[in-house]
């Protein structure tokens, strides 16, 4: 029976990652399901669910011959495979200001506590290197309003930084 | 309730004709469209060619997140958009593309002129939340759905749309 897997492969960044993972997967039987990748500075890293007949040993042995080649590092987990089961997030929140150390724990443990799950985050290092600035953006979901859940961030994070905290109105048509 | 057709159903993809007759035939099918955008949970608007009749109608309410600016329910037939204004960055799902939303840019403020269900012109502005959802609803009868113009999943690019908003303050 086929099982789930997330395969996770890290690494430096170079043309042909995806195209090498992916090739050898699909060569193999696999079937992919969501992916996602991220590129930060010059490393590189792929998320991808794969569906797979023969056992995590078979598939760990289809891809070493690329991870190999463009020297990543592999790692493979059963998974449940769940699909058609998005989480849609409703609210933005948006943080800025000098860079300082803290800001993303100050920032996420307000929502760990308020009980927000997190969708996606992303944060950049932005300005001069003489005067950074921490720009990070959130998606969330959960029941606090806006207005709510910014009062509590900007008493968390306290002066000097920016944030900003906006339902995510979706259109259902 | 009707059926609605979810991608990729050609009939989705098709260009919707305009309504001719104005009678009890078409009443009755605009009860039973607003019955199944009611059965969908969240659900804004809803055209015609959704449930596989090919004519240019559409139901929109926004009315339900009364924060947005709106005209109520809306029958909308043979719509036309004459005028557009702005750009923005929104979130949009649909009911015929389930499971998955996406980043979508709308004009921020529209003029629309459109019959009502007694044939009557009438015309519309509106902005932000309700424009979207009328601009959602008047691509099915294009034959088009929000797929057509994703920009993107992530939200990166909403950075531009808060530094519009700033820049106006």
């Amino acid at each position: 029976m086929d099982k789930w897997y997330m395969v996770t492969a890290v690494g430096k960044d170079q043309t042909g990652i995806v195209a090498a993972i992916t090739g050898a997967l699909f060569d193999g039987g696999c079937h992919l399901g969501e992916a996602s990748m991220a590129r930060l500075g010059d490393s590189f890293t792929v998320m991808m669910m794969v569906r797979h007949a023969n056992g995590e040993k078979t598939l760990r042995s289809l891809l070493e011959a690329a991870v190999e080649k463009m020297h990543l590092h592999l790692h493979v987990d059963p998974v449940d495979g769940v699909l058609h089961h998005h989480v849609i997030p409703n609210l933005r929140i948006s943080v800025f200001g000098a860079d300082r150390p803290g800001i993303v724990a100050q920032v996420t443990r307000v929502l760990a506590s308020d009980g927000l799950s997190i969708c996606h985050l992303e944060t950049d290092v932005a300005g001069t290197q003489e005067r950074p600035i921490y720009v990070m953006h959130i998606e969330a979901k959960g029941r606090e309003s806006a207005e709510a859940l910014q009062s509590r961030l900007r008493q968390a994070v306290g002066a000097g930084l920016d944030v900003r905290v906006a339902d995510l109105d979706l259109v259902i048509g | 309730m009707l059926e609605v057709l979810t991608y990729p159903d050609p009939q989705l993809k098709q260009v919707s004709e305009p309504v001719t007759a104005f009678d009890a035939v078409l009443r009755d099918f605009v009860d039973r469209l607003e019955a199944t955008r009611l059965a969908a949970p969240g659900c804004v608007g809803i055209a015609a060619p959704q449930v596989g009749k090919t004519i240019r109608l559409a139901i929109v309410d926004v009315s339900s997140k009364p924060k947005h600016k709106n005209h109520g329910r809306l029958v909308l037939i043979n719509p036309e958009i004459t005028q557009w204004e702005g750009f923005a960055l929104g979130r949009e799902g649909c009911h015929s593309v389930p499971d998955y939303t996406g980043n979508v840019i709308r004009a921020e403020r529209i003029a629309l002129r459109a019959f009502d269900l007694d044939g009557r012109e009438q015309n519309f502005e509106m902005e932000g939340f309700e424009a979207r959802a009328v601009q959602h609803e008047l691509d099915h009868l294009d034959g088009l759905l929000f797929l057509d113009r994703l920009v993107s999943h992530r939200s990166d690019l909403f950075r531009r749309k808060n530094y519009g908003e700033n820049a106006k303050k």
